[in-house]
């Protein structure tokens, strides 16, 4: 396995390529000095240990209505639907020290604040009420136009211009390589262009669209389940997109929204990717809300809102559903549900008693969280559930890279070479041009098995991510080494679900959105896609669903 | 003493050098010309022709061919040398660069083709035929590759173009010194002179290789049409000040900023309108926000009012505002209005500036660089303007200098538009300042509004009550065309101006 212990040529090769790696090493296999820095957040240690059996008896006791297990944007989210509901028994446990998941975001180090992982929402369509609504509450909108669609104010659009990719020397506006394309490129890629029209235009015989979001509003006739059986790559191929440069611009979205290539990522996560964004054929895609520090904005508002129900650092260790002896063992029963919550340390077990739970976690963690499942009853659908695994470095600057060859610094500012998906600017969306600034670089790692891209994630430490970061971006500024101060380093083991061929209309989703007795489940992952607006929507879904149960009925905000 | 391997160590310095200067100058035509595929197409042609020319010329060189040769090492040692600071020199006469370019090319190329068939008829009394063609081909290509390969790796990047040109040149005529050793018994005559002439060019090229600092400012230097009195790189921009016999002229970033001849009529048209304006119905003009201008010439204007309290200046950058107080020529052409305490100076960026909560201004001046950046351009936005508009007085006037509605009237008309859209109504104008050209600007207020009739009782030198109704009366060629609203997600301003300025370059 890569990383430590291995020359730089080594480590280089393993996670740039070994062409990179020969030309990035010189004679001198000294590698130079590094910026201080640290591996932060993702708490895999405790984590660890509740898998391998960690499953304290708590002393004390606490009761809630209800228990939110995970404080990440669906846990939060189903929060703040409690809360519009005047529902305010319920109490929201998060193993890590700050909510979020992998929407959070930092300010230490920083001039502005950035983000650790998911970076910018697509301004919703007026069919997404409850996100127009969270939006409105944050500000962020100005009414909406003639035909009823949210106006989102134009200092939270990402700012022009939005991303540039560099390639063999020289940057390039827009992520379409349009240079040096020639007629067939160009070709190819208006038929692409017209094959997602034709799906934005796509209606089945109840009026829904095929892609939507939140997925919830997605059609589920034949002719779009049918896209979920083939990959991505095999789909282009059936329709001659054999372009170099097309097939870059769809593996880059692939990379880029699931972690996955465009072989292993379903066609019809592929398509979902550019065609849910439309609003009609031939629309510009829904202009992009940022802050400097993404989601983590969305989540901050978010838990400012629910923060006195929200208890941070605490892991939870079990969910056991109250069993009625009378019935089949592991059927749960109507005696409510206890949760058991133990800190980062390992120490500190604390009970909650509570008629239901509301379980915000991925859907892998239910085998070691839900006894019922882990003592044997575990459903077959939980190991359809597959993670990819992400590595995410803030690079802290204290002043720009000198200006390279072509098209100015972008938002997003991509390395068409490269494994990586280059890095965002946090100070882009704050309009400041010059001086320091934070560069979030993103590296997902598309091995097909998501265990071995796990190892390699957690192969490699903060030196050797930094290394790997350092000369990745030195290809187009030669200058990184010297201006980056600081380097940290994320490394995410379950960063986000994997669309990847099969899952999304093979079953799995649905029966694990079924609650397990008083255990109601919500995550992105629920939806076979990663974004906010899935959480949110699972999030809202399952706190809807536990106002039903309870007699709070309230109409439905989605 | 058997010297013929060493001859072959100066074949292979000899073809390296040949090919640095053809690569220096492709780059050099690439970085200049653009289109780096038909620079480096037309260089190698031409070298390679002038290579073939120098090959045939060497038949008439009949006697005394190691003396020419030493020659002719000095002169490629001189030319190829000087060929990249000589370049940099004539960049900033655009018409002539395509001259000087392909000439020395092909005069390097003449002398580089001259070098080796007559080393080769030096050294054909020492092999036969098969050998020496054998061996000085493959070191003479062996010399290309070392050549191709330490350019763009070592060369380029860590000497620069300039210092690369002058140590070949260097190492060209250390060759040249050489053979009056490794030559000597077939050199006729005395080599005294030779010798001297090679250390003559050795001691100039390093004098250059140590000053080329110097030498690229000199090209900046002849960049610009008259002298330069003054010049500072900041973190912002670069600075430099000319002067010639009609005074003197500001540029930022190589754009023209103001002439001391005629900015008066610049800034006459950009600050009193809009004073006017905002004093109508008798109201004070007590505030006045000034966005830009750090040259303190709007100042100045804004100065003559009487009735004016306090002036907030917003500059980026510091050292800007710093040479309009201190450097005497800028301090009497504003008439030191840094000093006046009513001045207030903020070196902040404008739009970040702008959120800030501050008492409402009576008027605002907008007189910012032309929007040929994206960092510009963002200081044209609605949003900006909404910004802008939140921190004035309800009844508060607006100037803003709008670039040229002759040259780049669908930028001008961008600005027009974008400041309606941002819930301004405004009156366009224009005037002529010679430096300039047609030079436009905007007229901005909340309510409706008539263009003032009159002009202020302030001393002024061009404006008066005829000219100023004038300035807004705009000829058919710069009247309004349909343009996009600029926006910080679409940069359409940024879009236009690039589009329409590069058709005047």
């Amino acid at each position: 396995m890569a990383g430590r212990g291995l020359t730089r040529r080594e480590l280089l090769a393993a996670f740039l390529g070994a062409p990179f790696a020969l030309a990035a090493c010189g004679q001198r296999e000294a590698a130079p000095p590094l910026p201080e820095g640290e591996v932060v957040g993702a708490s895999d240690g405790i984590g660890h240990l509740i898998r391998d059996g960690l499953r304290p008896e708590p002393e004390t006791w606490e009761r809630a209505g209800v228990v939110i297990v995970g404080g990440g944007v669906a846990g939060l989210a189903a929060a703040w639907r409690f809360l519009h509901a005047g529902f305010e028994d319920f109490v929201l446990l998060e193993l890590e020290a700050a909510p979020g998941g992998t929407a959070r975001s930092g300010e230490e180090h920083g001039v502005v604040p950035y983000p650790w992982g998911a970076h910018y929402l697509p301004a919703p369509m007026k069919e997404n009420r409850a996100l127009v609504t969270l939006l409105d509450e944050l500000g962020v909108l100005e009414g909406s136009d003639a035909a009823g669609e949210p106006v989102v104010a134009e200092q939270f659009i990402c700012r022009d211009p939005e991303e540039r990719v560099y390639y063999r020397g020289r940057w390039y506006e827009g992520l379409y390589l349009h240079a040096g394309a020639n007629d067939e490129d160009a070709r190819q890629l208006q038929l692409f262009n017209a094959e997602v029209d034709r799906w934005a235009a796509w209606r089945d015989k109840q009026g829904r669209r095929a892609f939507a979001i939140p997925v919830s509003l997605c059609s589920d006739d034949a002719e779009v389940t049918a896209l979920d059986r083939l990959s991505m790559g095999e789909w282009m191929r059936a329709r001659g997109f054999t372009s170099e440069r097309l097939r870059w611009l769809v593996d880059y979205g692939c990379r880029d929204d699931y972690g996955l290539g465009v072989e292993q990522a379903s066609a019809w996560a592929g398509l979902f990717y550019f065609a849910s964004r439309m609003k009609a054929p031939g629309a510009e895609s829904q202009p992009l809300i940022t802050w400097p520090e993404g989601n983590g904005r969305l989540v901050r508002h978010l838990y400012e809102k629910a923060r006195s129900h929200v208890r941070l650092g605490l892991a939870v260790a079990d969910v056991r559903t109250v069993v009625d002896e009378s019935r089949r063992v592991g059927t749960p029963a109507a005696g409510g549900v206890e949760v058991v919550a133990v800190g980062r340390d390992g120490r500190g077990a604390l009970g909650f008693r509570a008629e239901h739970v509301v379980f915000a976690a991925p859907q892998f963690l239910t085998k070691y969280l839900l006894k019922s499942y882990r003592e044997g009853a575990c459903p077959s659908h939980v190991a359809e559930f597959e993670y990819g695994a992400w590595m995410v470095a803030n690079l802290f600057l204290s002043a720009r890279p000198r200006a390279g060859l072509g098209f100015p610094a972008a938002w997003d500012n991509v390395l068409y070479e490269s494994p990586s998906l280059g890095y965002v600017t946090a100070t882009h969306q704050r309009g400041l041009e010059r001086g320091p600034t934070v560069f979030t670089y993103y590296y997902p790692l598309t091995e097909p098995n998501p265990r071995d891209a796990r190892a390699r994630l957690l192969s490699a430490g903060r030196d050797e991510w930094a290394e790997v970061a350092l000369s990745d971006l030195q290809r187009a500024h030669r200058d990184i080494r010297t201006l980056t101060r600081r380097l940290d380093v994320m490394r995410w083991g379950h960063a986000m679900i994997r669309p990847r061929v099969g899952f999304q209309w093979g079953g799995a989703r649905v029966k694990a959105r079924q609650p397990f007795g008083p255990v109601h489940f919500a995550h992105t992952d629920l939806s076979g896609v990663p974004l906010f607006e899935e959480a949110f929507d699972h999030g809202l879904r399952a706190a809807e669903e536990i106002l039903a149960a309870r007699g709070l009925p309230s109409e439905t905000m989605r | 003493m058997n010297r013929t391997p060493i001859l072959f160590l100066n074949v292979l310095v000899i073809a390296t050098c040949g090919l640095v200067y053809e690569l220096l100058a492709g780059t050099l035509a690439s970085y200049v010309l653009g289109d780096s595929v038909t620079q480096f197409s037309l260089i190698i042609g031409i070298y390679l022709s002038a290579l073939g020319v120098g090959s045939w010329l060497s038949r008439f060189v009949e006697r005394e061919l190691a003396r020419r040769f030493v020659d002719v090492e000095l002169a490629v040692a001189v030319v190829g040398g000087a060929s990249a600071p000589l370049l940099f020199l004539s960049f900033a006469h655009l018409s002539y660069f395509h001259v000087v370019l392909y000439a020395l090319v092909f005069f390097i190329g003449v002398l580089v083709g001259l070098e080796i068939p007559l080393l080769m008829r030096i050294m054909k009394d020492h092999l036969d035929f098969k050998e020496l063609v054998a061996r000085v081909l493959a070191f003479d290509y062996a010399g290309a590759l070392i050549a191709s390969l330490l350019f763009p790796i070592f060369l380029v990047p860590k000497l620069g173009l300039v210092r690369t040109s002058l140590l070949f040149g260097f190492l060209n005529a250390g060759v040249g010194l050489w053979a009056t050793w490794l030559m000597r018994p077939i050199i006729g005559g005395g080599v005294t002179r030779l010798r001297a002439q090679a250390c003559v060019v050795l001691a100039l090229l390093a004098v250059a290789f140590v000053k080329a600092d110097a030498l690229t400012s000199l090209a900046e230097d002849a960049m610009f049409a008259d002298d330069i009195v003054y010049t500072k790189t900041t973190h912002y921009q670069r600075i430099v000040v000319t002067r010639n016999r009609a005074g003197f002229q500001l540029f930022l970033n190589g754009n023209l900023q103001f002439s001391s001849a005629d900015e008066y009529r610049y800034h006459e048209a950009l600050v009193h309108p809009a004073l006017a304006l905002a004093a109508e119905g008798g109201r004070e003009v007590r505030r006045v926000l000034v966005l830009g201008g750090g040259d303190g010439l709007a100042l100045r204007e804004i100065l003559k009012y009487p009735s004016v309290r306090e002036v907030v200046l917003v500059d980026l950058d510091p050292d800007m505002t710093e040479l309009s107080r201190r450097f005497p020529p800028l301090a009497r052409l504003n008439q030191n209005s840094f000093e006046d305490p009513r001045v207030r100076v903020v070196n902040e960026d404008a739009m970040i500036w702008l959120e800030r909560d501050e008492p409402p201004f009576d008027a605002a001046i907008v007189d910012f660089p032309d929007p040929n950046s994206f960092a510009l351009g963002k200081l044209y936005t609605t949003r900006f303007y909404r910004l802008l508009k939140e921190r004035l007085a309800p009844e508060a006037a607006v100037s803003v200098q709008s670039t040229s509605p002759l040259f780049a009237r669908n930028s001008y008309w961008c600005i027009v538009r974008t400041l309606e859209a941002a819930g301004f109504q405004v009156r366009p104008y224009y005037t002529a300042v010679p430096s300039f050209g047609v030079w436009g600007f905007a007229l901005a207020r909340r309510t409706p509004f008539e263009v003032p009739a009159h002009a202020p009782q302030v001393a002024l030198k061009f404006l008066d009550d005829a000219s100023l109704p004038a300035m807004f009366m705009l000829s058919a060629d710069l009247g309004p065309v349909p343009v996009e609203v600029n926006r910080l997600d679409n940069q359409s301003l940024v879009r236009y101006y690039e589009a329409e300025w590069r058709r005047y370059e």
